[in-house]
Formats: C-alpha cells, structure tokens, sequence
C-alpha cells in the first residue's frame, strides 16, 4: 500500500507520566472477573476525555470519542483490564489459605513468591518446604497448587472470604531501558488507548473498550464488540516473547517475538487471522514512517480480535502487542522503546484511516 | 462436473486466503444468481429465488477454505519454518509438497532423530524451497501455502487435496446452475476460515438471517483397513448427517432428507460422526437459533494430501438437493 508520511504528524510521547499512569495499572489488583479496582482508575483518568461511556453488564468500559470531517471510520481498540491471578477458596487454620489459579499461570511457577490479596493488597506468600525439608525426590516434580497454600501471616488474626482474589505482588520498576511488572499483561494496552484518547487523530471515531475477562476467553471482547458495531477492531495487548538463546546454541526458530525489535503486528494466531487490508496498511505505515515494527510469528495464542472479528456480520480485525518476556509469571518484562513505538504506530496508521479502507477487495 | 471438481481441488487457498477460490467460483455462478456479495471475513454470499408465500429462506454452506501452512520464520540457511492452518497431521507432511499464495513451491523435510518410526512434530519440519539461503528464500513469515498434489481420476472414485470442501463448493455451483424456479429464497453461502473454527459461517449466518441452514462437507468413513467403526461407506450414497462433534441436526431435517432421498429412489446414509464438525454447527447457534441439518459426501483420508470420495455420491448429493429446494419446506 502506497503511504505518504503526514507532515504535521505528531507522535504522543510517552514519557514519564505515561510511565506513572502504568505503574498504578499494573500494581492495582484486577483479576479476570472483577475488575472493579483497574475499571475506577480507568474512569477517573478518560471521563474528560471522552463524549461519553458506558459500564456494560458484563463490566466493561464502552466510551466513544468522536472525531471531526466527513468519511470518518469508528475503529474499536480494545485492551482487557483484567490479569491472570489466583482465588481464594479455603480458610485453614492460621492464616494459611487455598486457592486456584485464575487464567493460564505455569504451576511452576508459583513456590515463593510474594503475593498481595483482596482490593486492600494484604501481603502474603505462596509457601511451600524450604529445601532443607526436602528429599531428592520431591525436588524432582513440580508442586501441584492444590497442595500450595497462601500464607497471610496470619493478617491480625482476620480471615480472609473465599472468593477473594490474589496477584503477584511485584510492583513495578524500571530497569535500564526495560520495564517490569505483575500486570502488563494488558495494562500497557490500557495505557496506550488512554494515550491515543488523550492525543486523537481527528479523522476516525475511536470507540474504546477496556475489557473484561479476556483472560478467560476473551468474553468480555465478544459483547463489547456486539454492542459498538465497529467498522474495524483492533486488539492492543502484551504477547510472549522468547527471544532468548537456545541452551544448545543453535538458531532460535521459536521466539514468537523479540524485544527491542518494536510492536508485533499479527498475521495470524490461534483466534484471528489478521484482515489483510490492516495488516497491510500498518506495516505500509511502520516502513514510511520508519516505526520499527515485527510480524509476531504465526502461532497459537489468540487475543480480543478473536472475538471482535466474529460478531455480528463480521469485523475486519487485527492485533497489536508489546513484547514482554515472562508473560503470565511474577513479572513480565518489556522494552520501554517497544511501547513508545507501539503507540507510535497505532497513532501514525489511524491517522491514515478513512472508510475507503473498507472499499477495497478483502485480499 | 469432474473438471468442475478438478479446478476447484486445484485451486490453492487456506484458511484466510481463500481469494483464488472465490474468483473462480464468481465467475461460474455469476450468472445464475440473482445476486451476489463478498462480505467482511471474505465469504461469498449469493442469492438465488424470492421468498414465495410458501417460501423460506434457506442458508446452504460450503467452505471454500483448505488446509495449509504459514511461515514462521525463515533461518540462516533458507529453510522456512512453518505453523499449521487447520488441522494438518504431522505424519502427512514429510516429503510432501506446498504451494504458496505467490507461486512459490517447496517440499516439506523433517530434521533427522528419533526412529524411522517416529512422527516428527511440527517445530522439527520445514519448507524446502531450494534457496541457498535466508536472503535468496522467497518465502518470509506470514506467507501461507496449501498442499500440491493433483486430481487423479480413476472412474468412479477420484483422489486430490482440498476434496474437503471444494467438493461441497462443487454441489452448490451445480445447484445454482441447476436449480429450477421455487418458492424458497435461496442463500448459497461460499465460507472462510472453516478449518480454523468455523468463522466465516458465524457471521454469515448472522446476516443472511436463515429460516434454515444447510451445510454441504465431507465426512470421515469406517471403510477401509482397521477403520474405527463408523457406518458410513464411500459410494453408497451421500450421508444425512445425524450428529458430529459440534451439532446435532434437527432432527425435523433429517426426516425431511430422508423423505426425499427415498421419493428420488436415491441411495443415502445416515451419519453419526463421533468428533469434528461443519459450517452447520455455527449456523445452529447464530441471533436467536436456526433449525440445520448437514448432507455430506462420503471421504477417504480426509485433511491428507490425496483425499478420496467416489463420484455418484457427488451426483446423488445434487439430485437431493434439487428435491429438497425446489418445494415448500415442510418440518415435522
């Protein structure tokens, strides 16, 4: 596709209070079902923003923001507010309680590590035998959850509900030019709307939906979609990146994505296969605008797109991630340059949108 | 009708990219549809009668989609790694041979180790295109491509890749080159992404909006060496689908199909299929519920290179539709 770079093109930088903005995402507890605690930040931070939202009855937030001219196309970004993380589902004795795991967390890596619980963040860990205890044997097999407890301390001797939900407890840091945290799995996509609301290319209507339960199977996407009706929909997540080497040495033909290379453009998951006009005019927009990008290797895995695109008569859809390492454990951690580029190329190609996208053939 | 067959089986289009498909059949149908549109997710919707008093509207569907490959990544040396469309087996890939979107061919080769019994799996396999290395390789990540294999006749029974489903492709572009004048409001409905999860369908179902749907797939069969059980046989007739993986026909459908196939004096089978799916099964469950029902054409070694299905079952299939679609529909 032939793109010729806007001039008076401006990029909305992320800088410091960007980076402010995700540490209070990520260190929020939001776990898939509740997402009280993410959405009140949210709100606080768009309902100026914004023409209008709404909180759906699955517990999304619909918000529209018009844009201004003739031949405006209404694109839904998406990003889910909710996180992987554990239930509370049995008191026992002494502050030790049991629980579930909520969305996809590897059981391996779950022994140790400090975890906060409930809305008001109480510190505890998720104990297991010190390795002094241990035999040779037991070192072998990894620790099912259900004989993992949580302990609480026990916190002033007060008992936690079942049903209460549970995080990591990392809170987020800068390391060099990277980022860690518990949550940026998606809470950088929920800090790259707000950026692209608070810095909107007049030519599209944005319909942002900050989603539920995505991490469950991306169940809050499906209805918010059904509702807006959008012409396009494009997914903004975080998505694996094992870029690391191989222990033998040899080439690594399994990385899905690598950091530092910049924001991942899917062609294809497990849920979406990418509307080939999208795919085609964001890696035309990275090449003119010289945005570094990377196609996120073909591969399972699905995001939000997989339920956009399917709604109602169909929505032409597409994906957009940061690279982050270590998806789904403790800490999850990206490039700090991989956002700035992200954002960047989201706000370069919507500001190349217009319902003539649509007209062409499909192919 | 077999040369129909064998442009249609010849025709590469995964999952995605099923646009050579829809060319070919556009213009076949073109002029003897009433209308015809390509929707969002790439299916081709066409319209054929106006609803008569005693009319309903009727979704037939067929997927255009094949099986495939997707590349992942092309290493130092030119050989590409790829990811699979659908559901392709590892132990139908080794020394075969695809042919991408642009042209390009290349035969799939395993890395050595294990037994020479052991079935590599998909990240020890990748394309050989002949490059000498990454820069020369002509292939790079998110190009797609399809088994080659092609159509070979031999009389009654015929063997290709992509017979699931260009077969049903080729019962409705007869259909609606044959179909008289009746009272029903026909959408035969060309799908997408039916290998990935059903996908076109879901959203044409959505818009057509049918009274009742129809999808036209293969099935598996029970008749060849130590087949698990399963009642269906090729060359004794199309198969009235009963039940699979994902839907259970209407069985108001059924009765239907049955009623009809024994009017026409034609033979038929009644198809129990214990996993996979169709089409129908989204169509079942679209806006508020649609009564379906599936009819499908009896085949070998299905999602391998060299399906097999027999050609009176093909012709069977259309004289069933035919009774079926030119009359009121009555379930009951």
């Amino acid at each position: 596709m032939k793109i010729t770079k806007k001039e008076n093109w401006k990029s909305p930088s992320i800088g410091n209070p960007q980076i402010k903005l995700l540490e209070k995402l990520s260190n929020t507890i939001s776990v898939s079902g509740d997402e009280r605690e993410i959405r009140k930040i949210i709100i606080e931070r768009i309902e100026d923003l914004v023409d209008e939202y709404k909180i759906d009855h699955l517990g999304n937030i619909l918000a529209i923001k018009k844009g201004k001219g003739r031949n405006r196309i209404r694109v839904m970004l998406a990003a889910h507010m909710d996180e992987v993380g554990f239930m509370v589902t049995h008191a026992e004795k002494k502050g030790l309680y049991k629980f579930e795991i909520v969305g996809g967390i590897d059981e391996r890596n779950l022994v140790g590590k400090p975890v906060i619980v409930g809305n008001d963040q109480k510190s505890g860990v998720i104990g297991a035998k010190a390795i002094h205890l241990t035999t040779a044997q037991e070192r072998k097999s990894p620790i099912k959850t259900s004989a993992l407890r949580i302990d609480l301390g026990p916190a002033n001797g007060e008992k936690i509900k079942p049903g209460t939900l549970a995080t990591f407890a990392t809170k987020l840091k800068r390391v060099g030019p990277s980022i860690l945290g518990k949550a940026i799995d998606d809470r950088i996509g929920v800090a790259t709307i707000i950026s692209i609301l608070e810095n909107q290319p007049e030519n599209v209507d944005i319909l942002a939906a900050f989603t539920v339960q995505e991490e469950l199977g991306l169940r809050g996407a499906r209805v918010a979609a059904y509702s807006m009706e959008p012409d396009i929909g494009i997914a903004l997540d975080s998505t694996p990146s094992m870029d690391m080497p191989t222990f033998d040495g040899s080439e690594n033909t399994l990385y899905r994505t690598k950091l530092g290379q910049g924001p991942a453009v899917y062609p294809f998951d497990g849920a979406t296969i990418a509307d080939p006009r999208l795919l085609d005019l964001f890696t035309s927009v990275g090449d003119e605008y010289k945005i570094p990008y990377q196609l996120r290797q073909p591969a399972g895995g699905g995001t939000d797109a997989g339920s956009i695109h399917k709604q109602r008569g169909g929505i032409p859809s597409i994906s957009i991630s940061v690279p982050g390492r270590y998806a789904h454990s403790s800490a999850t951690l990206v490039r700090l340059d991989d956002w700035k580029n992200t954002v960047r190329l989201v706000h370069a190609t919507l500001s190349h949108m217009n319902k003539n996208l649509l007209t062409k053939d499909r192919r | 009708m077999k040369e129909l067959i064998q442009n249609l089986v010849e025709l590469t289009g995964p999952s995605g990219f099923e646009h050579n498909v829809r060319d070919f059949i556009i213009d076949e149908i073109k002029d003897h549809v009433d209308e015809y549109k390509v929707d969002n997710l790439g299916n081709l919707i066409a319209k054929k009668g106006k609803k008569g008093p005693k009319g309903i509207r009727i979704m037939l569907a067929a997927h255009m989609d094949e099986i495939g490959v997707i590349v992942t990544h092309v290493d130092e040396n030119g050989f590409a790694r790829f990811h699979t469309i659908g559901g392709v087996m590892e132990r139908n890939c080794a020394g075969g041979r695809v042919r991408f979107m642009n042209g390009v061919g290349g035969v799939i080769g395993a890395e050595p180790g294990g037994t020479r019994q052991a079935m590599p799996n998909i990240p020890k396999l990748y394309i050989d295109t002949g490059a000498k290395n990454k820069a020369e390789c002509k292939v790079k990540v998110g190009d797609v491509g399809a088994f080659e294999r092609t159509f070979m006749d031999l009389g009654d029974k015929f063997v290709s890749k992509a017979i699931d489903d260009r077969i049903g492709c080729a019962v409705l572009i007869e259909l609606l080159k044959i179909l008289p004048d009746g009272p029903n409001e026909i959408y035969a409905v060309f799908t997408t992404q039916e290998e990935v999860g059903l996908r076109g369908a879901t959203t044409s179902a959505y818009s057509v909006d049918p009274d009742l749907g129809i999808s036209i797939d293969v099935t598996l069969v029970g008749d060849t060496p130590k087949a698990n059980f399963m009642e269906v046989g090729l060359g004794k007739g199309p198969a009235i689908k009963i039940k699979d993986g994902g839907m259970i026909s209407d069985p108001r459908v059924v009765s239907w199909m049955e009623a009809a196939a024994k009017r026409i004096r034609i033979p038929y089978q009644l198809e129990i299929l214990a996993g996979g799916t169709t089409d129908a099964k989204s169509i079942q469950i679209s806006r508020e519920g649609v009564p379906v029902g599936c009819v499908s054409i009896p085949c070998r070694y299905v999602h391998s290179p060299s399906e097999m299905a027999d050609y009176t079952d093909v012709k069977n299939a259309i004289k069933l539709f035919v009774e079926l679609l030119k009359k009121p529909v009555k379930l009951n």
